[in-house]
């Protein structure tokens, strides 16, 4: 290895930890939501509408960077199946990120629901009404949210290992500042 | 190489231990968003459940409360007068599409005619702006409780086998008064088009300057009010009342006059229980005209979930806690019957029992 590794542009920095505080929003209003009769219900189904749009625009414009931007390289001693599993997880992340607003917003469609933005401001149906599509597409935006925040777990958890276990510079590939420039400076020596 | 960076093991361990707290911490705040260590957390889902008595089977594909219906179309013919109180379209002078359901209070989509209370109507109406107002009305004057809980307890009482449980309930729970004396004494018709149909929750009205108004609102039915005591509907048998709308219409087009009542500033907008008094202000925004019935189960009115908390632009909920809670259980009950639309054929077959 030649010095340390190559962080994720600015504007890629920025889209990841802007999003994680939406998306992480989002999960616990999903849940918290359905968890309640009381008056907080309302406020957090009409929180939850527009901020799902909001992370829809948010990926779509992050996956249309990362295609041109691309991705810093892992470290090559990381062995392989931890490579696999980090590839496999982060396309499972994007399409996860894209489908669940895009899941919700067809379920609205298809229970003739009206998908209020804010206001007077609608979004139009993207599928038609239809009872069993509803069923199918609630199922799954319940199912998946479950997952989505496993991976995010997961996510967590291995960005973690990397920042305090194998101290192997990923971490500070996506770090919203520059840290550990001592350990930095550390490993360019030790090379 | 990176090696002199790794950690020591004893010190991998510390951090693996700091990891697992981290992720640990995360799932267990997720879970205690969910209600998953509140159990005496009164969700959508619980309240719905409560509508079916223990160890009943639920009326799978049907609207869990409410379950018996018939749906109509029509229209709403606005006179341009409610646009003193809301800016919504829905009141500007003209026409626009309504689709409707009229139904029994029970969670038995079977249940007889003349062995429910409780009839309703859901509505729903359009605008050209693309916005929808919906309903769902009551022919009871007031609401039988004043607070989602004591809703759920109701329900649990009334699917209670014990028999003490009832009239513990409402000795326990004085507002019930004005609903039971609506139930056991006020008057019972034959005919979905001779009830009148109450909001019996507020909401709150914007007009074009900005002015707010707590209101409810009425159907005041044009039809003659007929008393008839529910033996005598008996007799006419379980469907009666599906039949004689569907006759009524047939023949003519049924009205119903909607008068929203504005609160002063003294009278109860959170309380359902408590009816405002008799001089406020009434302001006839429309008329609903109700121009065909069809049956439920491949009806205009089925996959239409009447939740009164779809309100165009220009209206909003109050600080009355059940439009929230109806929302909530709506929307359950919504998710779970259209995933059991193959226990509800859209065309049921002709040889049903």
């Amino acid at each position: 290895m030649t010095g340390p590794l190559q962080r994720f542009t600015p504007v890629q920095r920025l889209l990841h930890w802007v999003m994680a505080v939406c998306i992480l929003a989002m999960l616990f209003i999903g849940v918290g939501m359905v968890s309640t009769v009381m008056p907080k219900y309302l406020t957090l189904v009409a929180i939850h509408k527009p901020l799902g749009i909001a992370i829809l625009v948010l990926a779509l414009l992050r996956l249309v960077v990362r295609l041109r931007s691309g991705a810093p390289p892992l470290p090559s001693d990381l062995p392989e199946p931890m490579k696999l599993a980090a590839h496999l997880s982060h396309y499972v992340l994007y399409a996860l990120m894209i489908a669940m607003p895009l899941i919700g917003w067809a379920m609205l469609s298809a229970g003739e629901y009206p998908v209020v933005l804010y206001g007077s401001l609608y979004l139009p149906p993207i599928v038609p009404q239809s009872d069993r599509l509803h069923a199918v597409l609630w199922g799954a935006h319940y199912y998946l949210a479950f997952a989505l925040f496993a991976l995010i777990l997961l996510h967590v958890a291995a960005a973690l290992f990397h920042l305090l276990v194998r101290r192997d510079g990923v971490f500070e590939q996506m770090a919203p500042v520059k840290v550990r420039d001592e350990d930095r400076a550390e490993i360019v020596i030790a090379e | 190489m990176t090696e002199p960076s790794r950690l020591p093991a004893r010190s991998a361990f510390g951090a693996l231990v700091l990891i697992a707290i981290i992720v640990g911490g995360g799932a267990a705040a997720f879970a205690y968003t969910a209600g998953w260590f509140s159990p005496g957390r009164l969700s959508g889902a619980r309240m719905v459940a409560a509508f079916t008595p223990p160890g009943d089977k639920p009326p799978l594909g049907h609207r869990r409360n409410h379950a018996k219906g018939i749906c109509f179309t029509g229209v709403f013919e606005a006179t341009g007068d409610g646009e003193a109180l809301s800016y919504a379209q829905v009141f500007a002078h003209g026409e626009y599409p309504a689709v409707g359901r009229f139904n029994l209070g029970t969670a038995n989509p079977d249940a007889p005619d003349s062995t429910v209370r409780v009839r309703g109507m859901g509505l729903s109406i359009t605008t050209p702006d693309g916005q929808t107002w919906r309903m769902a009305l009551i022919n009871a004057p007031v609401f039988p409780v004043s607070t989602p809980q004591q809703f759920y307890a109701l329900l649990t009482a009334s699917g209670s086998k014990d028999p003490k449980a009832m009239p513990d309930f409402i000795a326990a729970n004085p507002e019930f008064a004005p609903f039971g004396a609506w139930a056991t004494k006020g008057t019972w018709t034959a005919s979905y088009a001779e009830e009148r149909y109450n909001s019996l929750n507020s909401f709150v009205f914007t007009n074009s300057i900005g002015v707010d108004h707590a209101v409810r609102w009425s159907l005041l039915p044009d039809a003659q009010v007929v008393a008839l005591p529910p033996d005598e509907l008996a007799k006419r048998g379980p469907d009666a009342l599906e039949q004689e709308i569907t006759q009524r219409v047939k023949a003519a087009p049924q009205r119903w006059s909607m008068v929203v009542t504005v609160a002063a500033s003294v009278d109860p907008t959170s309380d359902p229980t408590k009816a405002w008094p008799d001089g406020r202000r009434m302001v006839t925004v429309g008329t609903l005209v109700v121009r065909h019935i069809e049956a439920e189960a491949d009806g205009p009115c089925r996959d239409v979930n009447f939740d009164p908390t779809v309100l165009p632009a220009g209206m909003r909920t109050s600080n009355d806690p059940f439009p929230a809670a109806r929302s909530a259980a709506y929307a359950k009950s919504y998710d779970l019957r259209t995933g059991e639309s193959a226990d509800y054929p859209h065309t049921p077959s002709e040889t049903k029992p």
